[in-house]
């Protein structure tokens, strides 16, 4: 099998790896980068559990060929949190409970975080639309939607809603 | 209920953020495929393509030939351990590999072990299996004919395709209230094969070290300790005993039940390591998750409910076939082969009761898992409701007022149902009114009448649900005969900070939060301060896990009273530091001071610090205790739920307008955890109303083996759910708490009423 030199950045950081033709870049990223946030669900490019940012764009790591990465910019949700703690997401998926086992939530903070790099003040219906190429079994959506409009409200210097009692 | 505690403490009542959240969202989370081990292999799986049918030929030659692949394990190759079959929790058996036949499309067939993921899946695909099909029985009716082929061949003594027949009830007493009754009505009714499809699919990392004789592994696994000893029973002939074997249950990607069987796939991976010597590691792909894991659901119900004129419910007969597949690999208490489907009488007052339910084989993958679901509650739910509704119908009675009529009375607790439980405690129409108001009930009738009359289509569904949750007391409760309790051992430390495990497994459920707040409401340690553990069967005391909805009622139990030990002791420390008798000692969470002298007080962590350091004569020094709790009853959550929907009439398509869901689980430990396992519940429940159903063909081909064609709601078909609470403490659990996260209740009227047409010929 044919091997090819492959270069990524990823969340800022320089690799470069010789990887067989068919290696998939989520395999690139886990097991050759040991960066095992990013998760592997489906295979079929449903689910979504394997979002990551190429070059910007929310792309669904488990069909995309190492080989075609080379040379991107890649983000992963090991790279949200920065020296001052965690993104405006991640701190609202925290604070509204976005999240219950956890699995499919790296990709819906790559895919969220994307939507709101395009869209700082995005609708209730925007955010359904822009994530439901992710699945989620556990939490029924409610939360997550009101973990992005945290965040964007954060963003916004606005003065973040907390969590809204069970009523 | 204003909390006990302060938001320091943070114990029960308050809403606290998660102690898990922030590895899970910062990619720290350690799930299965996250674990690595030097020299560790790949075991990658042959499957079969066809139903039934028998194994001619495995020829392995060209997959052995390919790089990095070093063995290919058979059913021939197991034989020689006795390994190639093992027994289901439902005390049936389950080929590990087949020796000479394949039972469903999808079994395991052979395991490749190889030095990669790649070369293994290339070593799948060079393992050429010659198969001689034979005509599979798909139709769980059909297995009932008298020409049926008999599947179960191997064992012995099976003589048709039954499993067994399970039935409560006086059937007698029932049958005579039905002939004499004013109104019967009947429907038949499916509850569809179903998928759990936890986002993460199953795997394990076996690591056998042949030095030591000792077995580690890594499993997705609910019941971490309950595979231990299963292990150890089934493969002590090959010197595994249960000293050797730790079962370690990482971070779970969701569980809903599907993560409590054994499946075949960790036999192998446990049987490679053994052989190899060396670690291996096996993770489904997402088609054979869905495939050959266990199934949810799949009861053919047909359902009769006997009543007045005036719609006043007097019993309820039901009579079901259950589709087992291929063997009985439910997860289900051994003495329940039905679960707990005799709550099917609900939260209605009725003279009698009578159901049964019949077991079959079919060629179809194993399984019957409680899915978001305490062994077949939600199948009872969906039948009673359903029938109810129908009677509203007959009677031309409001399904909400109907309802209400034939509530239990709030008085009537504790209420004992006609097929034998005690219900502890309720107050149904108190749900009722609050999911009424909610929703604004009668003004959506008045709307809905307007439409209708203007020939647009708008329903509105009404469901007022009982469970019965928390499995279980000893004296009926066990699996393979291990009683079903639940345990926890808590160890304060000299600064006050406390470590806590338990017996049961978290998969989303926030244990790390909700137990630390149970333990902070007992001791009055802050709950940040409270680091809670499971899943390690070398550390963790002895469980049964986390399924059900058992969780709470059992090991958040054991929690409690394990902390109510140290807070006994705690109490003779103080009383020996403030000089005084126990007896003239006041508890605020955290704090003994003495009567009537308030500033004379000391702290817990007082206490803690003086139970290494300075100790009244005679008492054992250290801080920690472990209960083993035993329920003396089951819990009985209820609540009700009203959903409105629009109907395209062109199109048939629904939308969701609007659903409120008004829950009663007792008192609350963590109020945003509780909503949030409802959200998740509902979801789970729309699922299969109106997306999710796992079909065969007449061949047994599997038609929705990937999410391409199993349709699991995305956040666009989904609602914005609305919930609401009452509490009904339980009066029997040390927290008055009753268990939440079992939630899926949804109707599928239409599509169900359609199967059934085509169905009734064939049922009597």
């Amino acid at each position: 099998m044919a091997r090819h030199n492959v270069t990524v950045t990823v969340n800022g950081e320089a690799h470069s790896r010789e990887v067989d033709s068919r290696l998939l870049l989520v395999h690139l990223i886990r097991d050759e980068l040991a960066l095992t946030g990013t998760h592997i669900g489906c295979d079929t490019t449903h689910c979504g559990a394997c979002t990551v940012l190429v070059d910007g764009v929310p792309t669904k790591s488990c069909t995309v060929l190492a080989v075609q990465a080379d040379g991107a910019e890649i983000g992963t949700v090991e790279g949200l949190a920065d020296a001052n703690g965690m993104s405006a997401l991640q701190e609202g998926f925290m604070q509204e409970h976005g999240l219950q086992c956890g699995f499919c939530t790296p990709g819906m903070l790559m895919t969220g975080t994307a939507l709101l790099a395009a869209n700082a003040n995005p609708s209730e219906a925007e955010i359904r639309e822009a994530i439901s190429g992710n699945l989620c079994r556990c939490t029924g959506y409610v939360n997550i939607v009101k973990a992005v409009e945290y965040a964007a409200a954060k963003m916004a210097g606005a003065d973040a809603a907390g969590a809204e009692e069970d009523n | 209920m204003a909390p006990r505690t302060s938001a320091k403490i943070c114990g029960m009542g308050h809403s606290m953020k998660r102690k898990e959240d922030p590895r899970f969202l910062q990619g720290k989370g350690n799930y299965i495929d996250d674990f690595t081990l030097p020299g560790m292999l790949w075991l990658d799986i042959v499957r079969s393509p066809i139903a039934y049918g028998k194994i001619v030929n495995i020829d392995t030659t060209k997959a052995l030939e390919i790089d990095g692949v070093l063995a290919v394990l058979t059913g021939k190759d197991l034989e020689a351990y006795n390994l190639h079959w093992m027994p289901t929790l439902m005390s049936d058996t389950q080929m590990v590999l087949p020796t000479d036949t394949v039972m469903y499309q999808a079994q395991e067939v052979a395991g490749v072990i190889a030095t990669s993921r790649y070369a293994a899946a290339d070593g799948v695909a060079a393992v050429e299996v010659e198969y001689e099909p034979m005509t599979p029985v798909i139709d769980p009716f059909q297995a009932l004919d008298d020409d049926a082929p008999v599947l179960r061949t191997d064992k012995e003594g099976q003589e048709d395709n039954r499993i067994w027949h399970w039935e409560a009830g006086d059937k007698e007493a029932t049958d005579r209230i039905f002939d004499e009754a004013d109104v019967v009505v009947r429907e038949k009714m499916h509850v569809p094969r179903i998928h759990v499809a936890s986002i993460e699919t199953c795997g394990c990392l076996a690591d056998f070290n042949p030095v030591e004789g000792h077995l580690t592994v890594y499993m997705t696994t609910q019941a971490p300790h309950a595979i231990r000893t299963v292990l150890a029973l089934v493969a002590g002939h090959v010197g595994l005993s249960e000293e050797k074997i730790r079962v370690v249950s990482p971070d779970i990607g969701g569980g809903f039940g599907g993560k409590v069987p054994v499946y075949p796939g960790y036999v192998i991976a446990i049987a490679a390591s053994v052989v190899l010597g060396k670690p291996v590691k096996w993770i489904e792909d997402r088609m054979e998750n869905l495939q050959a894991d266990s199934f949810a659901r799949d009861y053919h119900m047909d359902a009769e409910v006997a009543a007045d004129s005036s719609g006043k419910i007097r019993a309820l007969r039901i009579k079901t076939l259950a589709d087992h597949g291929y063997a009985d690999a439910q997860a289900a208490p051994s003495k329940f082969p039905a679960g707990l489907f005799s709550i099917c009488t609900g939260s209605y007052d009725m003279e009698n009761a009578y159901a049964e339910v019949d077991a079959v084989y079919t060629n179809k993958p194993p399984g019957g898992v409680a899915y978001r679901c305490s062994f077949r509650v939600t199948e009872a739910v969906h039948c009673l409701e359903r029938i109810v509704d129908t009677l509203a119908h007959k009677v031309g009675k409001d399904p909400a007022t109907l309802r209400e009529e034939n509530f239990i009375p709030k008085e009537a607790f504790p209420y004992h149902s006609p097929l034998g439980w005690e219900y502890d405690s309720g107050d149904y129409q108190a749900a009722m009114d609050k999911a009424k108001e909610m929703i604004g009930y009668d003004d959506l009738r008045r709307e809905q009448a307007e439409k209708r009359a203007r020939g647009e289509l708008m329903g509105i569904g009404v469901c007022s649900f009982t469970e019965v949750l928390g499995a279980g007391p000893s004296k009926d409760f066990d699996i393979l005969g291990i009683k079903m309790f639940d345990s926890a051992e808590v160890r304060v430390h000299p600064t006050g900070k406390a470590i806590a495990r338990f017996g049961t497994k978290s998969q989303g459920q926030g244990h790390e939060t909700t137990y630390a707040q149970i333990i902070a409401e007992e001791l009055g340690l802050p709950a940040a301060h409270v680091q809670v553990e499971e899943g390690d069967t070398d550390t963790a005391p002895y469980g049964l896990g986390t399924y059900a909805s058992r969780s709470t009622p059992t090991a958040g139990a054991a929690g409690a009273m394990a902390a109510r030990k140290i807070r006994d002791k705690a109490a003779k420390i103080a009383a020996h530091l403030l000089e005084v008798s126990e007896e003239d000692l006041d508890w605020e969470p955290g704090t003994f001071s003495v009567k009537g002298a308030p500033d004379k007080s000391v702290s817990i962590q007082d206490c803690a610090f003086a139970a290494y350091t300075n100790l009244p004569e005679g008492l054992e020094p250290g801080m920690e205790a472990t209960n083993y709790y035993d329920p003396p009853n089951l819990t009985f959550p209820f609540g009700t739920y009203i959903c409105v929907v629009d109907i395209d009439r062109g199109t048939g398509e629904v939308s969701v307008r609007r659903f409120v869901a008004v829950d009663d689980c007792g008192n609350i430990i963590n109020p945003m955890i509780v909503q949030g396992q409802i959200h998740g519940g509902l979801t789970q429940g729309l699922g299969p109303a109106l997306y999710e159903e796992m079909t065969y063909d007449e061949d047994g081909n599997n038609l929705a083996g990937s999410f391409m064609d199993y349709l699991v709601p995305t956040a666009v078909e989904t609602p914005a759910w609305e919930t609401g609470h009452t509490v009904t403490p339980s009066p029997h659990h040390p927290l008055g708490a009753k268990g939440v996260g079992s939630r899926p209740r949804w109707g599928r009227r239409r599509r169900s009423r359609m199967r059934w047409w085509t169905r009734s010929r064939t049922w009597g």
